[in-house]
């Protein structure tokens, strides 16, 4: 079979820092390809080169056995390859169909008139072809789920005749059910023979749904090799460069006395009578589906969400947070989740952005030690490897696993008692991800209580000592590290006995 | 490395300018580079500079103050007031500072308890305090003020020859740079604008930190007020009007950025001198006010766009 598109030897340097060297890729026509790496492997810039977003220093791409170069994303997708971004390209006040046309609007003649009755047909048809048929054309795009919305944004592809669609972490901000769909879309449209390059960091998806997988570590092809084979193992290695040992370290804190409790806690509509408790040295891990109001809890917890009632007690000393700097003094850390929108201040510096949490420890009176603060902040980023040109990088320009772990260096500066983990290992790689894990054993092995929140559940599996899990707002079981596994959580999250 | 460079001259950029114009203005007119005229230059700046360096402030958290000017005919015209009726300078000035702070504090209280945009929250504001100074004054300039040294030093004074209104301006400088740069507070207003979700989930009271940049942006345009009261001997109940584009272009051309979190207080004093050096410049060549206007219009556009390009 004739490649569809085939990229080699490709080159590309920016100010003189080598990102890509010789890397080969090609995809089959109806094959789903996984492209995969570590943060700053390579990817997203391998995939703006073919889209003509960078220009190439070398190499060449061939499209349906043609030489090509595109100049800009536009003429790609006019020889049929289309990128679905993370951040998706639709615009919220528009409906489905607007949205779906826009741009390429079927009007009468030249008139500049809409034909609106046939573009909310073409719209069902479109949607149709993938196999989604709960949609409706009129339908607010902003009102839809980001799961539709993808969708939408697929059938957009489609409708313009892509034989390429390429996407970038699709199932990150998607529930269970959601990914389930998108599974289904990427099998119609295989059967279309559409090529699906596939990017993400979750290797059980592409186990499950890709053919072949490529590759990179910094910026130079490793391989391409047929899913079936291959395994998990030789596929980090491959990432990595060497044996990354155990996925989850072992635990190795003592657990001592139950620290912090939670009683009663409720807020109307989001979530009910929660009632649990974390020792010193513990981690409890926080299973449940999306939207089942486990972020909503710990929000409550920090102080940066209203409950309506409920004790937190630390230390057996009712705690009173109307504010995070109330939580922040008692001892309490919070990673969240979104560490673009919530965790960091991009544009500041790795200094800026750890001295916010820790303005107690480096200042008197109000005036900042300079002398202290650089100590501080060099002390916490040798602790926790960020790899950095120094501490005056901008976070921005720092890999995802990187600016997690500037994250979490925030708040080791507190010396914390209590840490919350919202999501710590997401869009993180498989290397990055480890020191994670690492840097939590370490923190119960000082005695620091840990609560993690995550959708993953190898990682719940892996990482915690006790589990609880959510559902609906409710706290449907707790379960032993022993006693479970992904049936009985899942079970407990869906709201099955 | 590469970066650094361009980096630091997207930093220096603002100065170039400034010594570019100035050794333009040099060439044309004979006057400019006199050292009256240089210690004129400087008195000049001083009103707008004070201003601009609370609006620095506010635009670093992402926000916007349109009525500085406002405030600061409300304030100058409360000072006079009670100058006029024989009060003593001293508390006068301090009562009218706190005047401004209050002003201020308002605009930061409708703007983060009342979760109001501030563009809008600071126009109405603007509109307010303008009606409350022509209440005040009748409409009437204010005039008969008192002739004590401290007053008549404001605006008027010399220290070794230096205009006193530049002293004052520069110390506020100093200490409003290290406020910025070397306290937590500082750091504070830069989270804040850079994100302001991070800033509270990492402790930070942005609303207590956005009030209290809005009081003190409040309180320098009184400052500036009292300067021009003093200045002018006088108290004019439509003063200060369109103050706020000028400080807001000195900003602006001093390279903070609008959407917050960005920016520095030097580039401000550059940008405050761009526009001074200008309006100066331009009366010594006679230039006619009208296409002073468009001269001085045309300077920021330029300024703005080759930032552009440069990013």
């Amino acid at each position: 079979m004739a490649e569809f598109v085939k990229m080699t030897g490709i080159d590309k340097a920016f100010s003189g820092n080598q990102v890509l060297k010789d890397v080969s890729f090609d995809v089959l026509p109806g094959e789903v390809h996984a492209l995969m790496g570590e943060n700053g492997a390579g990817k997203s810039t391998l995939i703006k080169v073919l889209t003509g977003i960078h220009p190439r220093d070398g190499g060449t791409i061939e499209v349906r056995g043609k030489e090509v170069t595109f100049s800009n994303p536009k003429e790609a997708e006019r020889a049929g390859i289309v990128v679905i971004h993370q951040e998706l390209n639709i615009i919220p006040h528009l409906t489905v169909a607007e949205n779906m046309f826009l741009g390429k609007e079927m009007t009468i003649g030249k008139t500049g008139i809409l034909r609106k009755k046939d573009m909310y047909n073409q719209t069902l048809e479109n949607l149709k072809r993938l196999g989604v048929t709960n949609i409706d054309p009129n339908e607010t795009a902003g009102n839809l789920s980001v799961g539709r919305q993808q969708m939408v944004e697929i059938a957009r592809a489609v409708s313009t005749n892509a034989e390429m669609i390429i996407m970038d972490e699709p199932t990150a901000a998607l529930t269970d059910r959601e990914i389930d769909s998108l599974f289904d879309v990427v099998e119609s449209l295989r059967k279309q023979n559409v090529s699906i390059v596939y990017i993400s960091h979750r290797m059980e998806e592409i186990f499950k749904i890709c053919d072949r997988i490529t590759v990179l570590r910094d910026g130079e092809y490793v391989g391409t090799e047929r899913i079936a084979d291959t395994d998990f193992e030789a596929v980090v290695k491959m990432m990595v460069g060497r044996e990354l040992g155990e996925r989850f370290p072992a635990r190795t804190s003592e657990v001592g006395e139950t620290i912090f409790e939670v009683k009663g806690l409720s807020r109307d509509g989001w979530f009910d009578d929660i009632d649990f408790h974390v020792k010193q040295g513990e981690i409890l891990g926080v299973a449940g589906l999306m939207g089942a109001g486990r972020t909503e809890i710990m929000e409550a917890i920090f102080g940066a969400a209203k409950k309506k009632k409920g004790q937190v007690i630390l230390n057996g000393k009712p705690l009173n947070i109307k504010h995070p700097q109330d939580a922040i003094r008692a001892g309490i850390g919070f990673i969240t989740e979104d560490r673009k929108d919530e965790g960091l201040v991009l544009h500041l510096s790795i200094r800026e952005n750890i001295a916010l949490t820790n303005m107690k420890a480096i200042s008197g009176k109000g005036y900042i030690s300079s002398k202290k603060e650089v100590n501080l902040i060099d002390d916490l980023i040798e602790r926790l490897h960020v790899r950095t040109t120094g501490r005056e990088q901008e976070v921005k320009s720092l890999s995802g696993g990187n600016q997690q772990k500037v994250v979490i260096a925030k708040w080791l500066g507190i010396e914390p008692r209590v840490l919350i983990l919202d999501e710590p290992t997401r869009g993180v790689d498989v290397g990055a991800k480890k020191e994670i894990y690492n840097i939590m054993n370490e923190l119960t092995e000082q005695g620091v209580a840990i609560i993690m929140v995550s959708s993953e559940l190898p990682e719940i599996l892996g990482v915690s000592d006790r589990i609880m899990v959510i559902h609906e707002g409710k706290v449907a079981r707790f379960l032993d590290r022993e006693e479970a596994d992904q049936e009985k959580i899942m079970q407990a999250a869906t709201g099955g006995e | 490395m590469q970066q650094t460079i361009v980096n630091n001259l997207s930093k220096l950029g603002p100065l170039i300018g400034l010594v570019l114009i100035m050794t333009i203005l040099g060439f044309m007119s004979d006057n400019f580079f006199t050292l009256d005229n240089l210690l004129n230059l400087l008195r000049q700046i001083s009103i707008n500079a004070l201003i601009a360096f609370g609006m620095t402030y506010v635009i670093l958290t992402g926000g916007i103050d349109l009525s500085v000017g406002s405030i600061l005919a409300f304030g100058s015209a409360l000072t006079a007031g009670m100058l006029a009726s024989g009060m003593d300078p001293l508390l006068a000035v301090l009562i009218g500072l706190l005047a401004g702070f209050a002003m201020g504090a308002f605009n930061g209280l409708i703007i983060t308890k009342g979760k109001v945009a501030p563009f809008i929250a600071t126009l109405a504001t603007m509109t307010i305090f303008r009606g409350a100074t022509l209440v005040y004054t009748e409409g009437r300039p204010i005039t008969g003020l008192s002739d004590s040294f401290l007053f008549e030093m404001i605006g008027r004074g010399y220290v070794f020859g230096i205009p006193f209104p530049g002293i004052l301006m520069i110390i506020v400088f100093f200490l409003l740079f290290f406020l910025l740069r070397k306290t937590v507070f500082g750091r504070q207003v830069y989270a804040v604008g850079g994100n302001e979700e991070a800033a509270k989930l990492s402790g930070i009271k942005a609303d207590r930190v956005k009030i209290w940049v809005y009081s003190l942006t409040g309180m320098l345009s009184v400052l500036a007020g009292i300067i021009l009261t003093s200045r002018l001997n006088s108290a004019q109940p439509t003063a200060g009007t369109m103050y706020e584009l000028d400080a807001i272009a000195a900003v602006v051309l001093g390279g903070t950025s609008l959407a917050g979190g960005r920016g520095r207080l030097y580039g401000t004093l550059i940008g405050a001198l761009i526009i001074g050096v200008l309006d100066n410049g331009l009366n010594l060549l006679n230039v006619s006010s009208f296409y002073q206007q468009i001269v001085k219009g045309g300077v920021i556009l330029l300024a703005v766009l080759l930032d552009r390009r440069s990013k």
